[in-house]
């Protein structure tokens, strides 16, 4: 029984709350599509929220754990098969420098909301799925992640190399 | 007497005025002009941190600057953000570690009282934008930088503008790069929106081509993340 594979589902809301994110997750109808989908444990970052999940643990659902913070969140993603992320450009990035599977979650509470911005557009590049919390589900029951493409990551050389030749340095 | 002082101050006051506005408006097309003389000693560097992603951001420009080129390094941090200088001073110390010497003189950690925080109302901004350019004015007159390395959020603007202002003046020449952050794909923050309207940045870089297209100043180099 022990040596059935783990396939856990990593959520993170960074340091934020977003109680709607954490209150989705934990409803029946996404606990059902990560099952369905072949994922056994289901690990949750809550932040500041206030909303608590439950604790549920045996072998015929899915087990649910869940923390506000740890200093091992890279690790969190290292081990996790599947990251459901808040909108933050860091754990985005994170993220896909890891290589894993993302799910980004907006919060459609947020007063000045250009977070969706980064996230549609990274989507529509196909490097991630996008989602709200109340079609979190139904994104999970119709993803196929074989269509994400890898994301490059990029650096500053061409910014650095403009910023030298503004300023009067020779080339390199 | 005080006939004739009033009549000298008629005259001076309009030519002071008209010499200011000149210098002002030369100022304004100076900045954004590359330098035309070879540079070849360090530059004397304000790194401003913006928090979160900003850092991350950032950190990724610092990394990949010439140490030799941009140096001292003055990293300056909101007042309610810890995080930020920690990173700088890892980064750092792991530089004194790999043998590039006297970094340790040449590495500097300032904070900032910020002008607003993430959900602050724009009326109350006011008063505290006010209060970070102040202490904005005097660290820029402090530090003197030549070179300015910003992304936002606000804790930047207020150095730009009065590191501007050290020009108008004649106290010193800097030139401000503002690359904006790369979670800006349809539209510029606020801060950026404002260094680019005011035409404060020397370069203004953009992250994605989209936005480019949109603010035609800006400059695309690439994605930093």
């Amino acid at each position: 029984m022990a040596d059935r594979e783990r396939r856990t589902v990593f959520v993170t809301v960074g340091t934020t709350c977003f109680d709607a994110l954490v209150m989705a997750v934990d409803s029946p109808e996404v606990k059902k599509a990560l099952l369905q989908k072949g994922y056994t444990d289901l690990l949750i970052q809550m932040g500041r929220g206030t909303y608590v999940p439950s604790k549920v643990s045996g072998d015929a659902s899915l087990q649910v754990d869940h923390f506000t913070f740890s200093p091992s969140i890279a690790e969190n993603m290292r081990t996790a098969s599947l990251v459901i992320s808040h909108a933050g450009s860091g754990s985005i990035f994170e993220t896909l420098r890891l290589g894993k599977p993302l799910i980004v979650v907006v919060n459609e509470d947020l007063m000045d909301n250009h977070q969706s911005e980064l996230a549609e557009e990274l989507a529509e590049r196909k490097h991630l799925l996008c989602a709200r919390p109340q079609t979190l589900g139904e994104t999970i029951r119709a993803m196929d992640l074989g269509t994400l493409i890898p994301y490059v990551p990029g650096d500053a050389k061409t910014v650095v190399t403009l910023i030298n030749k503004f300023l009067g340095f020779p080339d390199d | 007497m005080g006939h004739d002082d009033l009549a000298a101050a008629c005259y001076a006051l309009p030519v002071l005025v008209a010499l200011f506005t000149v210098r002002f408006f030369y100022v304004l097309w100076r900045s954004g002009q590359p330098s035309s003389r070879p540079q070849a000693a360090g530059l004397r560097c304000l790194i401003v941190l913006g928090s979160g992603g900003h850092t991350a951001e950032m950190m990724n420009i610092v990394t990949t600057l010439q140490k030799d080129r941009f140096t001292p390094r003055y990293y300056v941090a909101a007042l309610t953000d810890n995080m930020s200088l920690q990173k700088a001073q890892v980064y750092e110390e792991s530089l004194i570690q790999s043998g590039e010497k006297k970094t340790v003189e040449n590495a500097h950690f300032m904070q900032i009282y910020r002008s607003r925080e993430v959900g602050q109302s724009y009326i109350t901004s006011i008063a505290t934008t006010l209060l970070a350019t102040l202490h904005a004015m005097w660290l820029v007159i402090r530090i003197r930088p030549q070179v300015i390395f910003c992304n936002g959020p606000g804790t930047c603007f207020p150095l730009c503008v009065s590191a501007f202002l050290l020009k108008v003046f004649g106290l010193g020449w800097s030139s401000i790069f503002y690359i904006e952050s790369i979670a800006r794909v349809k539209k510029l923050s606020l801060s950026g929106l404002l260094l680019y309207k005011l035409r404060i940045a020397d370069q203004f870089f953009v992250q994605w081509p989209q936005l480019q297209q949109k603010y035609p100043r800006a400059c695309y180099a690439g994605r930093l993340m």
